[in-house]
Protein backbone atom coordinates (compact mmCIF):
# COMPACT_ATOMS: atom_id res chain seq x y z
CA UNK A 1 0.00 0.00 0.00
CA UNK A 2 1.28 3.08 -0.95
CA UNK A 3 2.54 5.61 2.28
CA UNK A 4 0.06 8.50 1.87
CA UNK A 5 -2.86 5.74 1.68
CA UNK A 6 -1.54 3.96 4.64
CA UNK A 7 -0.89 6.73 6.66
CA UNK A 8 -4.82 8.30 5.65
CA UNK A 9 -6.09 4.55 6.26
CA UNK A 10 -4.47 4.31 9.65
CA UNK A 11 -6.18 8.28 10.56
CA UNK A 12 -9.79 7.51 9.10
CA UNK A 13 -9.20 3.91 11.37
CA UNK A 14 -8.29 5.91 14.27
CA UNK A 15 -11.37 8.19 13.63
CA UNK A 16 -13.00 5.48 13.54
CA UNK A 17 -12.19 4.25 16.55
CA UNK A 18 -12.43 6.80 18.80
CA UNK A 19 -15.83 7.77 18.04
CA UNK A 20 -17.22 3.78 17.74
CA UNK A 21 -16.79 3.55 21.54
CA UNK A 22 -19.57 5.69 22.28
CA UNK A 23 -22.00 4.84 19.81
CA UNK A 24 -21.54 0.59 20.73
CA UNK A 25 -20.94 1.29 24.52
CA UNK A 26 -23.52 4.32 25.12
CA UNK A 27 -24.67 4.45 28.17
CA UNK A 28 -28.53 3.49 28.56
CA UNK A 29 -30.29 6.10 29.34
CA UNK A 30 -32.63 5.27 31.47
CA UNK A 31 -36.70 6.32 30.66
CA UNK A 32 -37.89 9.46 32.27
CA UNK A 33 -40.69 8.93 34.24
CA UNK A 34 -43.13 8.78 31.78
CA UNK A 35 -45.74 11.69 34.01
CA UNK A 36 -48.53 11.61 31.01
CA UNK A 37 -49.65 7.69 31.57
CA UNK A 38 -49.48 7.95 35.40
CA UNK A 39 -51.52 10.88 35.44
CA UNK A 40 -54.74 9.34 33.16
CA UNK A 41 -57.92 8.82 35.17
CA UNK A 42 -59.06 6.43 32.91
CA UNK A 43 -58.53 2.67 32.38
CA UNK A 44 -58.57 2.24 28.28
CA UNK A 45 -56.78 5.79 27.91
CA UNK A 46 -54.10 4.56 30.59
CA UNK A 47 -53.29 1.52 28.71
CA UNK A 48 -53.53 3.06 25.18
CA UNK A 49 -51.00 5.74 26.65
CA UNK A 50 -48.53 2.97 27.63
CA UNK A 51 -48.72 0.68 24.57
CA UNK A 52 -50.05 3.05 22.07
CA UNK A 53 -52.81 0.56 21.43
CA UNK A 54 -55.66 -1.42 23.28
CA UNK A 55 -54.65 -4.68 22.16
CA UNK A 56 -54.79 -6.87 24.92
CA UNK A 57 -54.94 -10.68 24.91
CA UNK A 58 -55.44 -12.76 28.46
CA UNK A 59 -52.79 -14.89 28.66
CA UNK A 60 -52.95 -18.23 31.38
CA UNK A 61 -49.40 -17.68 30.80
CA UNK A 62 -49.40 -15.08 32.80
CA UNK A 63 -49.70 -15.04 36.57
CA UNK A 64 -50.93 -12.54 38.97
CA UNK A 65 -51.04 -13.34 42.49
CA UNK A 66 -53.17 -10.99 44.32
CA UNK A 67 -55.67 -11.57 47.57
CA UNK A 68 -59.40 -11.95 46.60
CA UNK A 69 -60.17 -10.15 49.61
CA UNK A 70 -57.29 -7.38 50.64
CA UNK A 71 -56.81 -7.21 54.30
CA UNK A 72 -56.33 -3.79 54.38
CA UNK A 73 -56.60 -1.35 51.09
CA UNK A 74 -53.37 0.70 51.78
CA UNK A 75 -50.62 -2.74 51.25
CA UNK A 76 -52.07 -4.84 49.37
CA UNK A 77 -49.32 -7.51 48.26
CA UNK A 78 -49.15 -8.19 44.11
CA UNK A 79 -46.51 -10.70 42.43
CA UNK A 80 -46.22 -11.33 38.47
CA UNK A 81 -44.58 -13.65 36.86
CA UNK A 82 -44.95 -15.61 33.57
CA UNK A 83 -43.19 -18.40 31.14
CA UNK A 84 -43.60 -15.97 28.20
CA UNK A 85 -40.38 -15.14 26.85
CA UNK A 86 -38.68 -12.11 26.01
CA UNK A 87 -40.60 -9.89 27.83
CA UNK A 88 -39.62 -6.26 27.80
CA UNK A 89 -41.98 -4.91 30.29
CA UNK A 90 -44.23 -5.83 33.01
CA UNK A 91 -47.36 -2.91 33.82
CA UNK A 92 -49.65 -3.31 36.69
CA UNK A 93 -52.88 -1.26 36.69
CA UNK A 94 -55.98 -1.28 39.47
CA UNK A 95 -58.98 -0.19 37.54
CA UNK A 96 -60.77 1.42 39.97
CA UNK A 97 -58.05 3.71 41.42
CA UNK A 98 -57.94 7.19 41.02
CA UNK A 99 -55.12 6.74 38.37
CA UNK A 100 -55.15 3.15 37.13
CA UNK A 101 -50.87 2.85 36.60
CA UNK A 102 -49.80 2.06 39.20
CA UNK A 103 -46.42 1.14 38.61
CA UNK A 104 -43.99 -0.34 35.55
CA UNK A 105 -41.07 -2.73 35.33
CA UNK A 106 -38.64 -2.09 32.72
CA UNK A 107 -36.72 -5.18 32.00
CA UNK A 108 -33.37 -6.23 30.35
CA UNK A 109 -32.00 -9.23 29.55
CA UNK A 110 -30.66 -10.15 32.63
CA UNK A 111 -34.01 -10.01 34.42
CA UNK A 112 -36.33 -12.86 35.03
CA UNK A 113 -39.63 -11.95 34.28
CA UNK A 114 -40.98 -12.35 37.61
CA UNK A 115 -41.50 -9.03 40.17
CA UNK A 116 -43.55 -8.39 43.19
CA UNK A 117 -44.61 -5.03 45.53
CA UNK A 118 -47.55 -3.93 47.59
CA UNK A 119 -50.04 -1.26 46.75
CA UNK A 120 -52.40 1.21 47.57
CA UNK A 121 -56.23 0.17 46.55
CA UNK A 122 -58.86 2.94 47.25
CA UNK A 123 -61.75 0.42 46.84
CA UNK A 124 -62.83 -2.93 45.62
CA UNK A 125 -61.43 -3.12 41.79
CA UNK A 126 -60.17 -5.24 39.01
CA UNK A 127 -56.21 -5.45 39.13
CA UNK A 128 -54.40 -5.95 35.88
CA UNK A 129 -50.97 -7.32 35.14
CA UNK A 130 -49.94 -6.55 31.57
CA UNK A 131 -46.95 -8.01 30.32
CA UNK A 132 -45.24 -7.14 26.68
CA UNK A 133 -43.43 -9.91 25.25
CA UNK A 134 -42.32 -9.04 21.89
CA UNK A 135 -44.86 -6.86 19.99
CA UNK A 136 -47.63 -8.04 21.99
CA UNK A 137 -49.50 -7.62 25.16
CA UNK A 138 -50.75 -10.38 27.66
CA UNK A 139 -52.59 -9.42 30.61
CA UNK A 140 -54.35 -11.21 33.34
CA UNK A 141 -56.96 -9.58 35.68
CA UNK A 142 -58.30 -10.46 39.16
CA UNK A 143 -60.80 -8.87 41.19
CA UNK A 144 -59.71 -7.46 44.76
CA UNK A 145 -62.34 -6.69 47.36
CA UNK A 146 -61.65 -3.99 49.35
CA UNK A 147 -63.43 -3.26 52.69
CA UNK A 148 -63.04 -0.99 55.61
CA UNK A 149 -65.13 -1.50 58.94
CA UNK A 150 -65.13 -3.50 61.70
CA UNK A 151 -63.20 -3.72 65.19
CA UNK A 152 -60.40 -3.30 63.72
CA UNK A 153 -60.54 0.39 63.55
CA UNK B 1 -73.85 -24.61 75.35
CA UNK B 2 -69.49 -25.03 75.73
CA UNK B 3 -69.35 -21.45 76.09
CA UNK B 4 -72.38 -20.67 79.16
CA UNK B 5 -70.22 -23.16 80.95
CA UNK B 6 -67.46 -21.35 80.47
CA UNK B 7 -68.65 -17.92 81.51
CA UNK B 8 -70.41 -19.22 84.60
CA UNK B 9 -66.82 -21.26 86.01
CA UNK B 10 -64.73 -17.89 84.82
CA UNK B 11 -67.31 -15.85 86.82
CA UNK B 12 -67.69 -17.15 90.26
CA UNK B 13 -64.88 -15.01 92.09
CA UNK B 14 -67.11 -15.69 94.85
CA UNK B 15 -66.05 -19.43 94.94
CA UNK B 16 -62.17 -18.65 94.27
CA UNK B 17 -61.31 -21.72 96.40
CA UNK B 18 -62.97 -23.61 92.85
CA UNK B 19 -61.39 -21.07 90.68
CA UNK B 20 -57.86 -20.82 90.51
CA UNK B 21 -55.62 -19.01 87.83
CA UNK B 22 -53.95 -22.43 87.09
CA UNK B 23 -57.39 -23.86 86.40
CA UNK B 24 -58.95 -20.97 84.23
CA UNK B 25 -56.04 -21.37 82.12
CA UNK B 26 -56.62 -25.13 81.65
CA UNK B 27 -60.36 -24.14 80.76
CA UNK B 28 -59.06 -21.65 78.51
CA UNK B 29 -57.12 -23.44 76.30
CA UNK B 30 -59.27 -26.41 76.18
CA UNK B 31 -62.33 -23.80 75.32
CA UNK B 32 -59.56 -22.62 71.74
CA UNK B 33 -58.55 -26.54 71.21
CA UNK B 34 -61.95 -27.33 70.81
CA UNK B 35 -62.98 -24.32 69.30
CA UNK B 36 -60.10 -24.46 66.47
CA UNK B 37 -58.92 -28.52 66.05
CA UNK B 38 -56.62 -27.86 63.52
CA UNK B 39 -54.69 -24.64 64.97
CA UNK B 40 -51.39 -26.16 67.04
CA UNK B 41 -51.20 -24.73 69.95
CA UNK B 42 -47.95 -23.06 69.70
CA UNK B 43 -49.50 -21.28 66.24
CA UNK B 44 -51.70 -19.29 68.67
CA UNK B 45 -48.97 -16.41 69.18
CA UNK B 46 -50.00 -15.38 65.54
CA UNK B 47 -53.65 -14.31 66.30
CA UNK B 48 -55.85 -14.22 63.66
CA UNK B 49 -53.42 -15.47 61.23
CA UNK B 50 -53.92 -19.00 62.98
CA UNK B 51 -57.15 -19.19 62.33
CA UNK B 52 -57.72 -17.69 58.82
CA UNK B 53 -55.84 -19.32 55.85
CA UNK B 54 -56.94 -16.51 53.31
CA UNK B 55 -55.85 -13.36 56.05
CA UNK B 56 -52.63 -15.72 56.81
CA UNK B 57 -51.87 -16.01 52.96
CA UNK B 58 -51.25 -11.87 53.25
CA UNK B 59 -49.61 -11.73 56.35
CA UNK B 60 -47.18 -14.04 55.31
CA UNK B 61 -46.37 -12.16 51.85
CA UNK B 62 -45.51 -9.27 54.80
CA UNK B 63 -43.28 -11.33 55.92
CA UNK B 64 -41.27 -11.71 53.20
CA UNK B 65 -40.18 -8.33 54.54
CA UNK B 66 -42.22 -6.61 57.43
CA UNK B 67 -42.56 -3.24 57.60
CA UNK B 68 -41.58 -3.34 60.97
CA UNK B 69 -37.91 -4.29 60.46
CA UNK B 70 -37.25 -0.11 60.00
CA UNK B 71 -38.86 0.57 63.52
CA UNK B 72 -36.48 -2.21 65.01
CA UNK B 73 -33.64 -0.12 63.47
CA UNK B 74 -34.84 2.64 65.17
CA UNK B 75 -35.69 0.82 68.00
CA UNK B 76 -32.68 -0.36 68.60
CA UNK B 77 -31.00 3.14 68.11
CA UNK B 78 -33.44 4.50 70.51
CA UNK B 79 -32.50 1.90 72.98
CA UNK B 80 -28.83 2.63 72.75
CA UNK B 81 -28.98 6.31 72.84
CA UNK B 82 -27.81 7.65 76.64
CA UNK B 83 -29.89 9.76 78.75
CA UNK B 84 -28.59 13.00 79.44
CA UNK B 85 -26.39 11.23 82.62
CA UNK B 86 -24.96 9.01 80.53
CA UNK B 87 -27.02 5.31 81.48
CA UNK B 88 -28.83 3.42 78.98
CA UNK B 89 -32.30 1.90 79.17
CA UNK B 90 -30.23 -1.42 78.96
CA UNK B 91 -28.54 -0.53 82.81
CA UNK B 92 -32.17 -1.01 84.83
CA UNK B 93 -32.82 -4.74 83.26
CA UNK B 94 -31.60 -8.37 83.59
CA UNK B 95 -28.79 -9.11 80.45
CA UNK B 96 -29.31 -5.40 79.70
CA UNK B 97 -32.50 -5.76 78.55
CA UNK B 98 -31.63 -8.28 75.60
CA UNK B 99 -34.02 -11.03 75.22
CA UNK B 100 -36.15 -10.47 78.66
CA UNK B 101 -39.53 -9.55 77.07
CA UNK B 102 -40.94 -12.81 78.15
CA UNK B 103 -40.17 -12.01 81.69
CA UNK B 104 -43.43 -9.08 81.43
CA UNK B 105 -45.15 -8.38 82.81
CA UNK B 106 -44.61 -9.81 86.59
CA UNK B 107 -46.42 -8.73 89.79
CA UNK B 108 -44.07 -7.05 92.08
CA UNK B 109 -44.62 -7.80 95.70
CA UNK B 110 -42.75 -5.02 96.82
CA UNK B 111 -44.62 -2.33 95.23
CA UNK B 112 -48.01 -4.67 94.55
CA UNK B 113 -48.70 -3.81 91.20
CA UNK B 114 -48.09 -5.67 88.23
CA UNK B 115 -45.00 -4.23 86.17
CA UNK B 116 -45.54 -4.02 82.38
CA UNK B 117 -42.21 -3.98 80.18
CA UNK B 118 -43.18 -0.75 79.32
CA UNK B 119 -43.87 0.58 82.79
CA UNK B 120 -40.36 -0.66 83.40
CA UNK B 121 -39.00 1.36 80.75
CA UNK B 122 -40.89 4.62 82.47
CA UNK B 123 -39.57 3.51 85.17
CA UNK B 124 -35.99 3.41 84.10
CA UNK B 125 -36.70 6.83 82.56
CA UNK B 126 -37.57 8.50 85.42
CA UNK B 127 -34.78 6.63 87.53
CA UNK B 128 -32.40 8.41 85.22
CA UNK B 129 -33.91 11.81 85.42
CA UNK B 130 -36.02 11.42 82.14
CA UNK B 131 -39.39 12.14 81.80
CA UNK B 132 -41.82 8.78 81.52
CA UNK B 133 -42.79 8.76 77.76
CA UNK B 134 -46.28 8.27 76.04
CA UNK B 135 -47.48 4.47 75.29
CA UNK B 136 -49.74 5.77 72.93
CA UNK B 137 -48.99 7.28 68.81
CA UNK B 138 -45.87 4.68 68.08
CA UNK B 139 -43.57 6.98 69.47
CA UNK B 140 -40.14 6.04 71.30
CA UNK B 141 -42.05 4.09 73.97
CA UNK B 142 -43.00 1.67 71.36
CA UNK B 143 -40.14 1.49 68.97
CA UNK B 144 -37.90 0.22 72.30
CA UNK B 145 -40.53 -2.25 73.12
CA UNK B 146 -40.27 -3.41 69.52
CA UNK B 147 -36.48 -3.83 69.38
CA UNK B 148 -36.54 -5.84 72.97
CA UNK B 149 -39.60 -7.75 71.94
CA UNK B 150 -37.39 -9.05 68.56
CA UNK B 151 -34.22 -9.81 70.83
CA UNK B 152 -36.56 -11.91 72.92
CA UNK B 153 -38.45 -14.16 69.91
CA UNK B 154 -38.41 -17.74 70.51
CA UNK B 155 -38.53 -17.15 74.68
CA UNK B 156 -41.53 -18.92 76.34
CA UNK B 157 -44.19 -16.76 78.34
CA UNK B 158 -44.75 -17.85 81.97
CA UNK B 159 -46.21 -15.48 84.25
CA UNK B 160 -46.38 -16.52 87.71
CA UNK B 161 -48.56 -15.01 90.00
CA UNK B 162 -47.21 -14.70 93.58
CA UNK B 163 -49.54 -16.61 95.95
CA UNK B 164 -50.11 -13.12 97.99
CA UNK B 165 -53.96 -11.47 97.81
CA UNK B 166 -53.13 -8.35 96.09
CA UNK B 167 -51.26 -10.49 93.50
CA UNK B 168 -54.42 -12.63 93.01
CA UNK B 169 -56.16 -9.89 93.07
CA UNK B 170 -54.68 -7.91 90.20
CA UNK B 171 -54.99 -10.84 88.42
CA UNK B 172 -58.54 -11.22 89.36
CA UNK B 173 -58.95 -7.30 88.29
CA UNK B 174 -58.30 -7.96 84.83
CA UNK B 175 -60.16 -11.27 84.18
CA UNK B 176 -63.13 -9.43 85.57
CA UNK B 177 -62.30 -6.40 83.05
CA UNK B 178 -61.92 -8.96 80.46
CA UNK B 179 -65.55 -10.87 81.32
CA UNK B 180 -67.65 -7.84 81.84
CA UNK B 181 -69.98 -6.15 79.29
CA UNK B 182 -69.16 -3.35 78.90
CA UNK B 183 -69.74 0.40 76.85
CA UNK B 184 -72.77 1.70 74.77
CA UNK B 185 -72.28 -1.67 72.84
CA UNK B 186 -72.31 -3.99 75.65
CA UNK B 187 -69.55 -6.11 74.75
CA UNK B 188 -67.40 -7.71 76.82
CA UNK B 189 -63.44 -8.55 75.27
CA UNK B 190 -64.55 -12.38 75.57
CA UNK B 191 -67.69 -12.03 73.35
CA UNK B 192 -65.03 -10.67 70.31
CA UNK B 193 -62.37 -12.94 71.21
CA UNK B 194 -63.78 -15.93 72.98
CA UNK B 195 -67.44 -16.33 71.79
CA UNK B 196 -66.82 -15.00 68.75
CA UNK B 197 -63.52 -15.54 67.59
CA UNK B 198 -63.00 -16.89 64.06
CA UNK B 199 -66.59 -15.36 62.77
CA UNK B 200 -66.69 -12.05 61.06
CA UNK B 201 -67.49 -9.17 62.88
CA UNK B 202 -68.27 -6.68 59.86
CA UNK B 203 -65.13 -7.11 57.82
CA UNK B 204 -63.10 -8.12 60.87
CA UNK B 205 -62.53 -11.55 62.22
CA UNK B 206 -62.22 -11.72 66.05
CA UNK B 207 -58.74 -12.98 66.56
CA UNK B 208 -58.60 -15.88 70.06
CA UNK B 209 -57.94 -14.72 73.25
CA UNK B 210 -54.78 -16.94 73.57
CA UNK B 211 -51.57 -15.45 72.04
CA UNK B 212 -52.70 -11.59 71.88
CA UNK B 213 -49.78 -10.36 73.86
CA UNK B 214 -47.18 -12.24 72.64
CA UNK B 215 -46.71 -10.26 69.30
CA UNK B 216 -47.23 -6.42 70.60
CA UNK B 217 -46.41 -3.70 69.89
CA UNK B 218 -47.44 -4.08 66.53
CA UNK B 219 -46.92 -2.79 63.26
CA UNK B 220 -50.18 -1.24 62.16
CA UNK B 221 -49.99 -0.84 57.66
CA UNK B 222 -53.32 1.16 57.89
CA UNK B 223 -52.12 3.51 60.77
CA UNK B 224 -49.01 3.10 59.44
CA UNK B 225 -46.73 2.96 62.88
CA UNK B 226 -46.21 0.67 65.62
CA UNK B 227 -49.16 0.50 68.11
CA UNK B 228 -48.71 -0.52 71.76
CA UNK B 229 -50.40 -3.77 73.95
CA UNK B 230 -52.00 -0.66 75.63
CA UNK B 231 -53.08 1.59 72.88
CA UNK B 232 -54.93 -1.48 71.34
CA UNK B 233 -57.11 -1.99 74.65
CA UNK B 234 -57.43 1.52 75.03
CA UNK B 235 -58.12 1.90 71.57
CA UNK B 236 -60.58 -1.51 71.45
CA UNK B 237 -62.95 0.18 74.67
CA UNK B 238 -62.94 3.33 72.99
CA UNK B 239 -64.39 0.90 69.55
CA UNK B 240 -67.25 -0.13 72.19
CA UNK B 241 -67.75 3.11 72.96
CA UNK B 242 -66.78 2.21 76.39
CA UNK B 243 -64.95 4.00 79.44
CA UNK B 244 -61.27 4.01 78.04
CA UNK B 245 -58.10 4.02 80.23
CA UNK B 246 -54.50 5.68 79.99
CA UNK B 247 -51.31 3.45 79.22
CA UNK B 248 -49.60 2.23 82.22
CA UNK B 249 -53.14 2.80 84.49
CA UNK B 250 -53.63 -0.28 86.65
CA UNK B 251 -56.65 -1.26 84.55
CA UNK B 252 -54.75 -2.40 81.70
CA UNK B 253 -51.64 -3.26 83.75
CA UNK B 254 -53.84 -5.88 85.24
CA UNK B 255 -56.03 -6.69 82.06
CA UNK B 256 -52.20 -7.46 80.33
CA UNK B 257 -51.24 -9.88 83.56
CA UNK B 258 -54.51 -11.67 82.60
CA UNK B 259 -54.52 -12.01 79.07
CA UNK B 260 -50.56 -12.89 79.08
CA UNK B 261 -50.57 -15.38 81.93
CA UNK B 262 -53.55 -16.75 79.50
CA UNK B 263 -50.68 -16.79 76.68
CA UNK B 264 -48.36 -18.80 79.51
CA UNK B 265 -46.42 -21.42 77.25
CA UNK B 266 -46.07 -19.27 73.73
CA UNK B 267 -43.45 -17.47 72.93
CA UNK B 268 -42.65 -13.72 71.92
CA UNK B 269 -42.84 -13.13 68.76
CA UNK B 270 -43.34 -8.91 68.33
CA UNK B 271 -43.44 -7.07 67.03
CA UNK B 272 -45.95 -8.18 64.68
CA UNK B 273 -47.41 -7.12 61.46
CA UNK B 274 -50.97 -6.42 61.33
CA UNK B 275 -53.61 -4.79 59.21
CA UNK C 1 -28.58 6.10 57.55
CA UNK C 2 -29.75 4.59 54.65
CA UNK C 3 -33.41 4.20 53.45
CA UNK C 4 -32.69 0.59 51.72
CA UNK C 5 -32.49 -2.40 53.02
CA UNK C 6 -32.15 -5.22 51.27
CA UNK C 7 -31.49 -8.45 50.85
CA UNK C 8 -30.44 -10.79 47.73
CA UNK C 9 -29.90 -14.61 47.49
CA UNK C 10 -28.77 -16.89 44.67
CA UNK C 11 -30.58 -20.38 43.82
CA UNK C 12 -29.97 -22.37 40.52
CA UNK C 13 -28.34 -19.51 38.76
CA UNK C 14 -31.22 -16.69 39.50
CA UNK C 15 -31.14 -14.26 42.38
CA UNK C 16 -34.01 -12.81 44.07
CA UNK C 17 -33.97 -9.60 45.85
CA UNK C 18 -36.00 -8.29 48.19
CA UNK C 19 -35.89 -4.40 49.18
CA UNK C 20 -37.90 -2.66 51.55
CA UNK C 21 -37.21 1.61 51.34
CA UNK C 22 -38.23 3.80 54.03
CA UNK C 23 -39.73 6.39 52.30
CA UNK C 24 -43.37 7.93 52.97
CA UNK C 25 -44.89 7.63 49.45
CA UNK C 26 -47.36 10.08 50.03
CA UNK C 27 -49.92 10.59 47.13
CA UNK C 28 -50.39 14.20 47.19
CA UNK C 29 -54.60 13.67 47.57
CA UNK C 30 -53.95 13.69 51.61
CA UNK C 31 -55.29 16.39 54.16
CA UNK C 32 -53.48 17.46 57.45
CA UNK C 33 -56.15 17.30 59.69
CA UNK C 34 -55.01 19.60 61.75
CA UNK C 35 -53.97 22.46 59.41
CA UNK C 36 -56.27 21.83 56.93
CA UNK C 37 -53.64 22.00 53.88
CA UNK C 38 -53.34 19.38 51.70
CA UNK C 39 -50.03 17.59 52.12
CA UNK C 40 -48.04 17.43 49.43
CA UNK C 41 -47.27 14.60 46.69
CA UNK C 42 -43.62 13.54 47.89
CA UNK C 43 -43.13 9.65 46.20
CA UNK C 44 -40.50 7.52 44.57
CA UNK C 45 -40.31 8.02 40.77
CA UNK C 46 -37.75 5.88 39.72
CA UNK C 47 -35.99 2.62 41.23
CA UNK C 48 -33.34 1.58 38.73
CA UNK C 49 -30.86 -1.59 40.11
CA UNK C 50 -27.62 -3.04 38.34
CA UNK C 51 -25.87 -6.23 39.15
CA UNK C 52 -22.11 -6.04 39.21
CA UNK C 53 -22.63 -2.58 36.77
CA UNK C 54 -25.01 -4.22 34.30
CA UNK C 55 -28.65 -2.76 34.11
CA UNK C 56 -31.02 -5.53 35.43
CA UNK C 57 -34.53 -3.76 36.07
CA UNK C 58 -36.17 -0.04 35.70
CA UNK C 59 -38.94 0.55 37.70
CA UNK C 60 -41.22 3.55 37.38
CA UNK C 61 -43.79 3.81 40.67
CA UNK C 62 -46.63 6.09 41.16
CA UNK C 63 -48.00 7.76 44.28
CA UNK C 64 -50.66 4.32 44.35
CA UNK C 65 -47.54 1.85 45.72
CA UNK C 66 -47.33 1.87 49.16
CA UNK C 67 -45.72 3.63 52.39
CA UNK C 68 -41.93 1.62 52.46
CA UNK C 69 -42.86 0.31 49.25
CA UNK C 70 -41.54 -3.58 49.10
CA UNK C 71 -39.81 -4.49 45.64
CA UNK C 72 -39.23 -7.66 44.99
CA UNK C 73 -37.28 -8.78 41.47
CA UNK C 74 -35.05 -11.88 40.00
CA UNK C 75 -32.24 -11.73 37.37
CA UNK C 76 -30.17 -14.70 36.27
CA UNK C 77 -26.38 -14.29 38.47
CA UNK C 78 -24.35 -15.39 40.80
CA UNK C 79 -23.37 -15.22 44.53
CA UNK C 80 -21.65 -12.85 45.50
CA UNK C 81 -22.92 -10.47 42.70
CA UNK C 82 -22.81 -6.56 44.09
CA UNK C 83 -26.49 -5.67 43.13
CA UNK C 84 -27.46 -1.78 43.36
CA UNK C 85 -30.09 -0.15 43.94
CA UNK C 86 -31.06 3.58 43.60
CA UNK C 87 -34.01 5.52 43.47
CA UNK C 88 -35.03 8.92 42.84
CA UNK C 89 -38.24 10.81 44.34
CA UNK C 90 -40.79 13.00 42.76
CA UNK C 91 -38.83 16.21 45.10
CA UNK C 92 -35.79 15.30 43.64
CA UNK C 93 -34.45 13.03 46.69
CA UNK C 94 -32.54 10.09 46.35
CA UNK C 95 -30.33 7.26 47.34
CA UNK C 96 -28.30 3.79 46.94
CA UNK C 97 -27.16 0.61 48.11
CA UNK C 98 -25.36 -1.58 47.26
CA UNK C 99 -25.53 -5.33 48.40
CA UNK C 100 -23.81 -8.61 48.08
CA UNK C 101 -25.53 -11.56 46.92
CA UNK C 102 -25.43 -14.55 49.50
Amino acid sequence: MKRRNFIKNSMLFAGVLTTLPSVLFAKKSYAAWPKTSFDIKDLTDSVKSVYGHNNLEESSKVKLKAPSIAENGAIVPINVSTSLENVDSIMIFVENNPQPLSSGYQLTQLAEPSIGTRLKMGKTSNVMAAVKSGDKVYTSTQEVKVTIGGCGG
Amino acid sequence: MFRKILAVILLLPALSVLASPEKDFDKFVSYFKDRFPNTPYEDYKNGVYSIDASAREQWEAMEEFPPYELNVDRGEELFNKPFKNGNTYGSCFENGGVGIRQNYPYFDTDRNKVITLEGALNDCRVKNGEKPLSYFKGKELAHVSAYMAYTSRGNVFNVQIPNTEEALNAYEDGKRLYFTKKGQLNFSCADCHVYQTGTKLRADIPSPAIGHPTHFPVYRSGMGRLVTLHERFAGCLNRIRAKSFKGGSDELNNLEFFTTFMSNGLEVNGPGSRK
Amino acid sequence: MSTIKMRSKESNGVVTVKALIKHPMETGQRKNKKTGDMIPAHYIQEVHSKANGKDVITIHWGPAVSKNPYLTFKYKGNKGDDVEISWVDNQGNKDTKIGKVK
